[in-house]
């Protein structure tokens, strides 16, 4: 199920409340999908700005992400790590269609390069 | 029936013909005779066998608290006195664009000149075996409402399936009908798409109280019956008997005959701002349509769809712009509002009022200084208030301190500073409701020296409850001493104003069994707290309800989710259990082979006494896990705030100065105390003479043994501070040491403050306090051994056996592959 500009990655339900899964992209870092509390869904680079710290495998709170390596919080919304700590980690825009999750084909491409 | 008061033949005007004589189809005509009486001919066609109603209000009839005779909006001389033509009881079943016709179901054909498609939603039906069966009802009409009255007649079970707002509805009104109900919800939160943890956890125990079961993250996999319904059947096994099944879990557009006629439909028929669908002569309008990407499922963004529509109607458009939303739920007693986003997110500011006594919940979200969001429990008096300043955008800036308070405190004039508001108070006015202390009662108890927000607990108890009233108390510290105000407790984390030790006295004094139930009565500030407090109350759960107490894995760090040790790139090492340093051929051998099979880079003797395989593939864990059970190894829980090794010498078994089997007794303690869940780290060693070759003085649990039996020591580390162990005491027999070391470990997973090592504990408690624990109280001892015990009957099982067998195997591998240029799997 691909269409030209969104690629369809699952149903919503796979992804854990407060929680994530993963998107391999060939040739290029994964993708993080999140879900939060609210059951919104954000999609990032798995790649902390810090010291590239899989994201995926953080704990999930509010609208953020702690870093499993050494606990930088990133916005799941923008990407840009919270509180005193400085830098971003590129964000692939997301919508859900009938609980499915579709991540947008160019960014995953742009991102993950 | 039929209303047919104007000859059709000798009117001339335009004729338009409504689908749908519901909430909206029907407002739309209001809205438009309100605008011109006389324009149009109008003919209505409704599927229902009945006049135009209020469909929200199919809740309180159904919980007897109305009748069908008090919902009805318009009645039979509603039609009659507008010149309305109703044709109830027939649905249309085809629209023909070419000649304008509509034809019903019963063979009757209208021609129009506009038509208005308002045919609502129907509701979801979730396609698992049996949703056929007799018994088996959705929740939209009057018609249903009358299958489930004779249900409840007859009285038995009913589950509803779905926890979001019509489903509660429907077992609220089920419940007061007399029927044990069952509500199976597939997410973990109640109304999740309204509410957030927080408020979906104080709404699922209100209606526990009522007498309802509420299953939350349950899977219906079948509904089972022969010729009617019996019962649901989850995908976990569960059999939940049933009488009537009501499936609230969704509804969809009704678009099938705008489909058909070949309009254009999205997810809903799609308009334009004046609610015209892709053919200028037709239009839509209520659920069944899509504007601008959206579709609606409440009554309010109707209303302003028929404005819209209607100024159209008459040539003078103005145009529809979309809605914010609002929802609150209609059972008796329990009050629940929720506006806008409550998602949280960047530059998204949550303010939070908890108050436990009176069961409230209160989250406002601000961004850039306007509201943007309200989900609030208990206390909705100020919803509208929230939803008219979210809704008109404006600036809270001003408000920001008292919003959360409310509208009358925040508009309360001058006082527009807490301190101001707080100094204004009497000295009667009651600070802390828990304990019952006045203003003037902490003014001088902090007068009398107490200048700290612990010392003011400490005396007069002043917020030391449920602690909602620290603020006021800090405000009151800081009007009566300016600077000279001392510091607080160290507070666990910014969630809360309680320490790590207040929190844990109060999940045990107040039975606590849930992280949303402990940030509910302890007035956690934050709606599901941050990456430090969730750890922690997890572990403190966990230690205070064995067995009980069902784990948050999205509150564990990456390591104790994922049972492997996440390293720097990403990749996990692997280190399986060798109980005392001691290993064999076949072991050996299966690590071997799992290092080839995975191309593992490297692999290391620890410092503890074991091997380490570096370097294996998130998605490899289960398959090498597999290989090392197979040959008999489990986890070594090196990735764990757990018990990780004991580290042993050879002792008097081999070695010429070995006094006792230091072996041996490192092998019994390492099976009495592995799998364990700690505050941090425990490491144990055990030493054959005081040459100390296992290093037994840095441990958390050292044993050195000596000639007349066993020297125990603790709070010992290694690490950036070392720290030799203090000596507890010297037994006599293995099972002594046992003993002891079962004690000392509970007494540490008990007391210890999270992430606390036993070697800083130590030194905060002192040694002697342990002391007198473990070695003067010899009942106290027997029974924190007996709860060691007792707890670790339920943790002993291998986290990496139940996931090579499959448990959480999905959360190992990724959700998709994209392969560029490529396929996509
Ligand atoms: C039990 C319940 C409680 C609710 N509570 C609330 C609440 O508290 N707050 C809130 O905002 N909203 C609530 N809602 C939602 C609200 O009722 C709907 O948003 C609203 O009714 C939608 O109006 P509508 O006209 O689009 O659809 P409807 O009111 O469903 O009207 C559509 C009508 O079209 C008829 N129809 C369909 N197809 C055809 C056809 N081919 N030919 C002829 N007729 C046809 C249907 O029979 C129906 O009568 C509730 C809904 C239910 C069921
Ligand atoms: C003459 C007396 C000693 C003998 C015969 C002896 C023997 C041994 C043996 C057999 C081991 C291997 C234990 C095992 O891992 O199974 C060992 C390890 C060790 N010994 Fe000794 N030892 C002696 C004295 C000492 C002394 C005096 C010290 C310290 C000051 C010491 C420190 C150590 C250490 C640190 C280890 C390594 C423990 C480890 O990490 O595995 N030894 N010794
Ligand atoms: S601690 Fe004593 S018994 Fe153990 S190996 Fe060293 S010398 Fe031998
Ligand atoms: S790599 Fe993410 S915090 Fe260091």
């Amino acid at each position: 199920m691909t269409t030209a500009e969104w690629l369809d990655i699952g149903w919503v339900d796979q992804i854990p409340v407060r929680g994530s899964r993963t998107v391999q992209v060939e040739g290029g870092d994964d993708i993080a999908v999140f879900r939060t509390a609210e059951g919104k869904v954000f999609a990032l680079l798995d790649r902390c700005p810090h010291k590239h710290g899989r994201l995926s495998q953080g704990i999930v709170h509010g609208g953020a992400v702690a870093c499993p390596l050494h606990n930088w919080r990133i916005s799941l919304a923008t990407g840009e790590a919270l509180g005193e700590d400085k830098g971003c980690t590129p964000t692939v825009p997301v919508k859900i269609d009938g609980g499915r999750v579709l991540i947008c084909r160019a960014s995953t491409l742009k991102a993950a390069a | 029936m039929e209303h047919r008061p104007l000859k059709a033949e000798t009117d001339m005007r335009e004729h338009l013909v409504v689908i749908g004589n519901g909430m909206a189809g029907c407002r739309a005509v209001e809205e438009l005779l309100a605008r011109d009486p006389t324009r149009y001919r109008v003919t209505i066609f409704g599927a229902e066998p009945r006049v135009n109603y209020n469909r929200i209000m199919l809740s309180p009839v159904l919980a007897g608290e109305k009748c069908f005779e008090d919902i009805v909006i318009n009645d039979a001389g509603w039609y009659a006195d507008n010149g309305i033509a109703l044709i109830a009881g027939d649905p249309v079943v085809a629209i023909d664009r070419e000649t304008k016709t509509v034809t019903t179901r019963g063979g009757v054909s209208e021609s129009y000149d506009k038509l208005l498609i308002a045919t609502g939603s129907d509701p979801f039906i979730i396609p698992v075996p049996g949703k056929d069966l007799p018994g088996v009802i959705a929740f939209r009409d009057m018609d249903d409402v009358d299958t489930m009255l004779a249900a409840a007649d007859a009285g038995g079970d009913a589950v509803v399936i779905g926890g979001g707002l019509l489903g509660l509805e429907a077992a609220h009104g089920l419940t007061l009908r007399g029927m044990k109900v069952t509500v199976i919800h597939l997410m973990p939160t109640l109304m999740e798409r309204q509410l957030d943890e927080a408020a979906g956890w104080l709404l699922k125990n209100a209606l526990e109280a009522r007498g309802q079961t509420i299953l939350t993250g349950a899977d219906t996999a079948e509904i089972i019956g022969e010729g009617k319904v019996e019962g649901v059947k989850l995908k976990d096994g569960t059999l939940i008997p049933a009488s009537l099944v009501v499936m609230a879990v969704g509804i969809r557009p009704s678009v099938a005959l705008a489909r058909d006629a070949g309009l254009a439909v999205g997810r809903g028929i799609q308009v334009d701002d004046h609610m015209v669908t892709s053919d200028p002569a037709v239009l839509a309008v209520g659920e069944c349509v899509e504007h601008d990407g959206q579709v609606y499922g409440l009554v309010a963004p109707l209303w302003d769809m028929c404005r819209s529509l209607a100024d159209g109607l008459v040539e003078k458009p103005t145009g529809y712009r979309g809605s914010v939303t609002s929802t609150k739920l209609k059972v008796s007693g329990i009050d629940v509002f929720s506006a806008g986003d409550f998602s949280g997110g960047d530059g998204c500011e949550d303010i939070v009022l908890r108050d436990a006594s009176r069961g409230v919940y209160k989250r406002v979200i601000v961004k850039d200084d306007r509201i943007v969001g309200a989900v609030l429990y208990g206390d909705t008096a100020d919803g509208g208030w929230y939803f008219d300043l979210l809704k008109k955008q404006e600036d809270v800036s001003e408000l920001r301190d008292l919003l959360i308070f409310g509208h009358a405190f925040a508009a309360g004039g001058g006082a527009a500073d807490p301190k101001t508001a707080v100094a204004a108070l009497s000295d009667d006015a009651e600070i802390c409701g828990c304990n019952g202390v006045t203003k003037g009662q902490v003014v001088s108890c902090i007068a009398k020296g107490a200048h700290s927000l612990d010392a003011v607990r400490g005396t007069c108890k002043a917020s030391a409850s449920c602690g909602s009233c620290t603020g006021l108390v800090e405000n009151l510290l800081a009007l009566t001493l300016g600077d000279d105000v001392q510091s607080g407790p160290k507070t666990m984390c910014k969630c809360t104003s309680f320490g790590h030790d207040d929190v844990r006295r109060e999940i045990v004094a107040q039975g606590m069994r849930s992280i949303p139930e402990v940030m509910q009565k302890l007035h956690w500030t934050t709606p599901d707290g941050c990456s430090s407090c969730r750890p922690a109350l997890n572990y403190y759960l966990l230690c205070a309800l064995p067995g009980e107490y069902v784990d948050d894995q999205q509150s564990r760090f990456v390591n104790e989710r994922l049972h492997a040790n996440i390293q720097k790139d990403g990749t996990y090492s692997v280190v399986p259990r060798m109980w005392g340093g001691l290993t064999n051929p076949t072991e050996l051998r299966a690590i071997a082979d799992v290092v080839e099979k995975y191309n593992a880079p490297m692999v290391k003797v620890t410092g503890g006494q074991r091997l380490d395989i570096f370097g294996i593939k998130k998605e490899d864990l289960p398959a090498v896990w597999a290989d090392l059970n197979a040959a008999g190894m489990v986890s070594g829980h090196a990735y764990g705030k757990a018990l990780r090794t004991v580290k042993t010498c050879v002792g008097s078994e081999w070695c010429r100065f070995g006094t006792q089997d230091s072996t041996g007794l490192g092998v019994k303690l390492e099976r009495m105390s592995w799998g364990s869940w700690m505050p941090h780290k425990f490491k144990i060693a055990v030493s054959g003479c005081p040459r100390n070759c296992a290093e037994a003085t840095i441990k958390d649990f050292g044993v050195v043994c000596v000639d007349s039996g066993y020297e125990l020591h603790v709070g010992g580390n290694g690490g950036i501070h070392v720290r030799a162990t203090d000596l507890l005491c010297k037994v006599a027999n293995e099972q002594e040491a046992m003993d002891y070391c079962a004690a000392f470990i509970q007494l540490y997973r008990e007391e210890a403050r999270y992430l606390e090592r036993t070697a800083p504990w130590i030194e905060r408690v002192g040694v002697d306090y342990v002391k007198a624990r473990i070695i003067d109280d010899e009942a106290g001892r027997e029974a924190l051994r007996a709860r060691f015990l007792y707890s670790q009957s339920f943790s002993q099982d291998d986290p990496w056996a139940q996931r090579a067998e499959g448990a959480e195997a999905e959360h190992h591998a990724p959700m998709a592959r994209f392969i560029p240029q490529g396929e996509f799997a």
